[in-house]
């Protein structure tokens, strides 16, 4: 699971490139053709779509943590099995992703330090508690339903490595979204409490996913030149879009309320309206001063220093860094 | 005297809590180059009779534990017939530089089957022998 790229950075030093390669690059991007990894890119590519799979890599890891907080108490063996597994491949995904970050010449070792040393940024949803087992049902569910947007986009963008990744997560995000709707239908169906509880819990998650598609285009960096190169499918806003459309229906057949009085479809722009998620929140948090942000960051931290000896007990002295191949 | 009870971090994951893990967060000391080891290429074999096929790179100390490590990545979902993996160091590959080397190979058309018209020459070859079977009739000897 995933947030967009969703604080853009500017595209800079494109002007310094040599135009006939720079001309030829995105011809063939502009034909659908792939980048791969040994293949002539203008610098600035380069560094944004490393820095865009690298914090990827970065959520799919820390995003691990809010759901693995309730393994030990899933309510019944299946559904500590499907968690159990869910989390799996959130880890699984950081590590395809590193790899594909990878190729792009920056050691897996400098990503971790970056991450560890609260220098990364990671998807802002991240960093909120999930309080009962019916937020990991919304998590599973509206959380992972927005990154299958948001993957399903970018599998189709021009760097080959991080295409051929989410096309691979996508085929398991699958799962956790089937996985997360179960588990919100039966709370759903069930007693007062379960209901309450469910709602209680969209209520707390209602804005954190609305940020989970990044700021609105209004407040981001132009980033037609990204467009044009395949590094984003689509604006932050367009996704948000999409994502309403899907799930707003699907959340009111389960007669639960969208804590929001002003959101509505217009139907003569067919485009959502809704509350202003409170966009100071979002930059609170991605800078470090969520709730859970120190927790998470601790946590990452005891887990690679837990494991440090036995790393270096398997190091070998004829172990040789070279960068992968794709 | 005793030293200072530090505060730990309190989390609703009573593993975390009970990991003790400090509220301040100490000094950080940047992981040494190599401390994830050096990668291994993963070829994945779906059912036996097909090709392997390279699907991406582990990080592993060692082969063995490489296979370990691509089964947990590459082999999670749909079916697996087996693995291969190979040090990432020992792939000689062509560089995209080079890839005008194989730039002619479409245009040697004579090694395609496709680019031998055989059966208008032989359709060719019985109009004319039916035509005019006397004359093109081998001599009599």
């Amino acid at each position: 699971m995933y947030g967009n790229l969703s604080i853009t950075e500017p595209v800079r030093g494109v002007e310094q490139e040599d135009p006939e390669k720079l001309a030829e690059f995105e011809e063939r991007i502009a034909r659908g053709e792939k980048i791969e990894p040994h293949d002539w890119m203008p610098r600035e590519y380069r560094r944004q779509v490393l820095r865009m799979v690298e914090q990827h890599a970065h959520s799919e890891i820390i995003g691990a943590l809010p759901e693995g907080t309730w393994i030990t108490r899933a309510p019944g063996f299946r559904r500590k099995l499907a968690l159990m597994a869910k989390v799996q491949d959130e880890v699984g995904h950081a590590q395809l992703l590193y790899s594909a970050a990878e190729t792009l010449g920056k050691p897996r070792e400098q990503m971790i330090n970056d991450l560890l040393s609260g220098k990364a940024k990671y998807s802002n949803v991240f960093n909120y508690p999930a309080l009962t087992w019916a937020d990991t049902a919304i998590i599973a569910w509206l959380i992972d339903a927005g990154a299958i947007i948001n993957q399903t986009l970018n599998a189709k963008g021009s760097y080959g490595p991080y295409a051929r990744a989410l096309e691979r997560i996508c085929k398991e995000e699958a799962f956790h979204l089937k996985y997360g709707y179960d588990n919100v239908v039966t709370l759903a169906s069930g007693t007062a409490k379960q209901r309450q509880m469910l709602q209680d819990a969209l209520n707390r998650w209602w804005k954190p996913i609305l940020h989970f598609f990044g700021p609105p285009d209004h407040m981001s960096v132009h980033s037609e030149k990204l467009l044009r190169w395949k590094v984003k499918m689509a604006s932050n806003d367009e996704m948000r879009q999409m994502f309403l459309d899907a799930y707003v229906p699907k959340i009111w057949e389960l007669g639960l309320t969208i804590p929001d009085p002003n959101l509505r479809k217009n139907p003569e722009t067919g485009r959502w309206e809704y509350s202003d998620p409170d966009w100071d929140e979002f930059w609170r948090v991605i800078n470090g001063n969520g709730p859970c942000n120190r927790e998470r960051l601790a946590v990452r931290r005891m887990a690679d220093e837990l494991g440090a000896w036995v790393r270096r007990a398997l190091l070998k002295p004829d172990h040789r860094y070279v960068e992968p191949l794709f | 005297m005793e030293a200072p009870v530090q505060a730990t971090i309190r989390s609703l994951d009573p593993r975390v809590t009970r990991l003790g893990i400090p509220q301040e967060l100490p000094e950080f000391t940047p992981k040494p180059p190599l401390d994830e080891w050096q990668t291994y290429e993963v070829f994945h074999q779906a059912r036996p009779g097909e090709q392997p096929v390279h699907v991406g790179t582990v990080h592993a100390p060692d082969p063995e534990m490489a296979l370990v490590f691509a089964k947990e990545q590459y082999a999670r979902r749909g079916t697996t017939y087996s693995l291969w993996v190979v040090r990432t160091a020992d792939i000689y590959a062509f560089r995209s530089e080079d890839a005008d080397i194989f730039a002619t190979v479409p245009e040697k058309t004579y090694r395609e089957p496709q680019d031998y018209k055989v059966v208008q020459k032989l359709l060719r070859l019985k109009r004319k022998s039916h035509g005019s079977s006397s004359a093109d009739a081998p001599a009599s000897p």
